[in-house]
């Protein structure tokens, strides 16, 4: 099979302008991925699947990966000038910065026909909040109708184009995504006819007990 | 079909909690975009919804299945999920790389030994662990007498779904007994194993127990020409079978079908094969391909893998070699592989079985994902079942070959 970067670069030829990047992986396993750009990312997926001689007609697996913002200590040498006349110190500055969040969606290809793969697509939402989606790649594998509901159930990320996005795993009325990293776990979670010990506590402090108004006394 | 709403759609929707689906359903308010291709014209009546499972004995668990009727034929249906989840990724995050590893077990009751190689192999991938030769042998082994033990097992199933109540499920058990028994007395557990480690496994297998394991080996083929003369030529089994649930194999390929599934409908796909994981290169097997992709077709790719699998067996018994069991570098406590990912797989006997990880240097993997096979089997359910009768939606998804502890996880 061809390497990552002449996939990559084969891509750039037919697509031009489109978003590709090699993430490397730096595990033993050595499978590097592609991250593509939403906007042709279908494109890109339908011509992974059409090639002759890639022929990834297969996605076995997609799955969902939450990155959530993340505080960044960078320390930079800086050397400050004595003003007495000594020599000039080096002093460590602390930066602070914000890395922002996302949701990566990721799936793995393989070639049933070649017997070849696995290449590795990745996706990236905007953010984790309100632009939380990717473009969906069922129309390209149907492999994907239930493993997107399932990273849609657990994770929020929102599939354009899915042609069935529910919930698959958890009820219909639940509300979070419990694969999130910052996710919690309501207070009444072991709902049962008796709720009793840890549970009791933690529900008690959730729907406190309405207290008897404090009696007052004149007499 | 009449223009007029049928009387009973009046019925609150929303009776099932599955989201998009009344009770009662006229052709009119069925979407566009359902798949709805079998209409029988002659029979003008109501389309009626059944609710199957969770609590149906053909669902072989808590799967549900709504199924929308005309007359006795399916024209829609929808599973419903969910009813056995306790997210076992979330958990698989929570511990270390190892805690895992028996709860890797409680995926697939029937298939532990092979569910614990599948993420052993992938956490050696991840932190690019050897594994000695003796212990990919054994593996070898016990995958193979585990892809017996969940056939075996299956082929019963299979035919009770069909209505054979009894007799081919009580020879299925038999055999499942004794290969459980050797599971037991080298692993400590019939069902939940926990054998494997990263570089190797647990225990070494003593010369007793692999003689044992052999003499059964060498028994099973009597076994099987036992239950195939039950079975395999009967004429009621092929007339319920033969061209029920028939799945092409464009569309197996398209849906990532794997396993049985897919070698039934003729695509020569097997990764013990493609991939060679292990040592399976050294050993001489064929893989046998259906023609047909009916519900009689992955009867009978299962036992003919099982004739494969006895071969496997009796050329890793000859080649076994001394040596360690576990890799002497391979740490157990303290284990933090480095930052990176990776995707391992192998032929589980329903399927690929694959587990992504995903570490952050720390002790405990940041992410943790199964690619279960019978989960992603079921996603072409609705497609083999439209146009069949209800009898047949329970042999066809008896034929899938689903556990739900690994469908749910």
């Amino acid at each position: 099979m061809e390497t990552l970067e002449q996939i990559r670069d084969r891509l750039l030829a037919r697509f031009p302008g489109a978003e590709i990047t090699v993430v490397p992986n730096p595990a033993a396993a050595a499978q590097h991925s592609l991250l593509l750009g939403h906007a042709q990312a279908r494109a890109i997926a339908t011509f992974l699947r059409d090639d002759p001689t890639l022929r990834l007609d297969q996605c076995s697996n997609v799955t969902g990966i939450d990155w959530p913002e993340k505080e960044i200590v960078e320390t930079t040498k800086v050397s400050v000038p004595d003003p007495a006349g000594g020599p000039a110190k080096v002093v460590e500055q602390k930066t602070k910065r914000l890395q922002p969040g996302c949701l990566e969606v990721v799936y793995h290809l393989y070639s049933v026909a070649r017997k070849h793969g696995p290449v590795i697509l990745r996706l990236r939402t905007a953010n984790r909040t309100d632009q939380a989606s990717v473009p969906s790649l069922t129309p390209v594998w149907r492999a994907c109708e239930f493993q997107e509901r399932e990273a849609f159930d657990l994770f929020g990320i929102v599939f354009t184009d899915h042609p069935d996005l529910r919930r698959i795993l958890m009820w219909d009325a639940f509300k979070d995504f419990p694969m999130r990293r910052d996710y919690v776990e309501p207070d009444d979670y072991e709902w049962e006819p008796t709720p009793h010990g840890v549970v009791l506590e933690k529900a008690k402090t959730h729907y406190p007990v309405a207290q008897p108004p404090a009696v007052t006394s004149d007499q | 079909m009449s223009d007029q709403p049928q009387t009973l759609s009046a019925t609150p929707s929303g009776t099932f909690d599955s989201g998009n689906s009344s009770l009662i359903t006229g052709h009119s308010s069925l979407s566009p975009g359902s798949h709805v291709r079998a209409v029988h014209d002659e029979f003008h009546g109501d389309l009626l919804e059944v609710s199957m499972g969770p609590h149906h004995p053909s669902t072989h668990g808590v799967f549900r299945m709504i199924v929308t009727l005309d007359g006795e034929r399916i024209v829609r249906l929808k599973p419903v999920f969910g009813y056995l989840h306790r997210n076992h990724e979330k958990l698989g995050e929570a511990v270390s790389y190892l805690g895992s590893m028996p709860y890797t077990d409680r995926l697939d009751y029937l298939c532990s030994m092979t569910n614990n190689w599948a993420y052993a192999l992938a956490v050696e991938k991840l932190a690019g662990q050897p594994v000695p030769e003796r212990a990919e042998y054994v593996r070898v082994i016990l995958a193979e007498l585990t892809r017996l033990l969940n056939h075996t097992c299956l082929a019963g199933f299979l035919m009770q779904d069909c209505g054979c109540s009894g007799t081919p499920l009580m020879y299925a058990f038999r055999e499942r007994e004794k290969i459980l028994d050797l599971f037991e007395s080298l692993s400590g557990s019939r069902m939940m194993c926990n054998y494997q480690r990263f570089g190797g496994c647990r225990v070494d297998p003593s010369p007793a127990w692999l003689a044992a394991a052999q003499q059964l080996a060498a028994g099973y083929g009597r076994f099987l020409d036992e239950f195939e003369t039950l079975l395999t030529g009967n004429e009621i089994i092929m007339a319920r079978t033969q061209g029920v649930g028939v799945l092409s194999p464009e569309l197996a390929i398209a849906a990532g079908v794997t396993g049985p599934m897919l070698r039934a409908t003729g695509v020569d796909y097997d990764l013990r094969k493609v991939d060679g994981y292990g040592v399976y290169p050294r050993f001489n097997f064929r893989i046998p391909l259906g023609d047909h992709g009916d519900v009689y077709d992955r009867y009978m790719i299962r036992i003919l893998e099982m004739r494969e699998s006895i071969s496997i067996l009796q050329q890793a018994f000859a080649g076994l070699p001394a040596g360690p069991i576990m890799d002497p570098k391979a740490k157990l406590r303290g284990f933090r592989p480095k930052a990176g990912e990776a995707y391992g797989r192998i032929e589980g006997p329903k399927g690929e079985i694959g587990f992504y990880l995903l570490s952050d240097g720390s002790p405990n993997p940041y992410r943790y994902r199964v690619r279960p096979p019978s989960f992603v089997n079921l996603t072409i359910l609705e497609d083999m079942c439209l146009g069949q009768t209800v009898a047949d939606a329970v042999i066809i998804l008896g034929s899938v070959d689903i556990v739900l502890g690994e469908v749910d996880r």
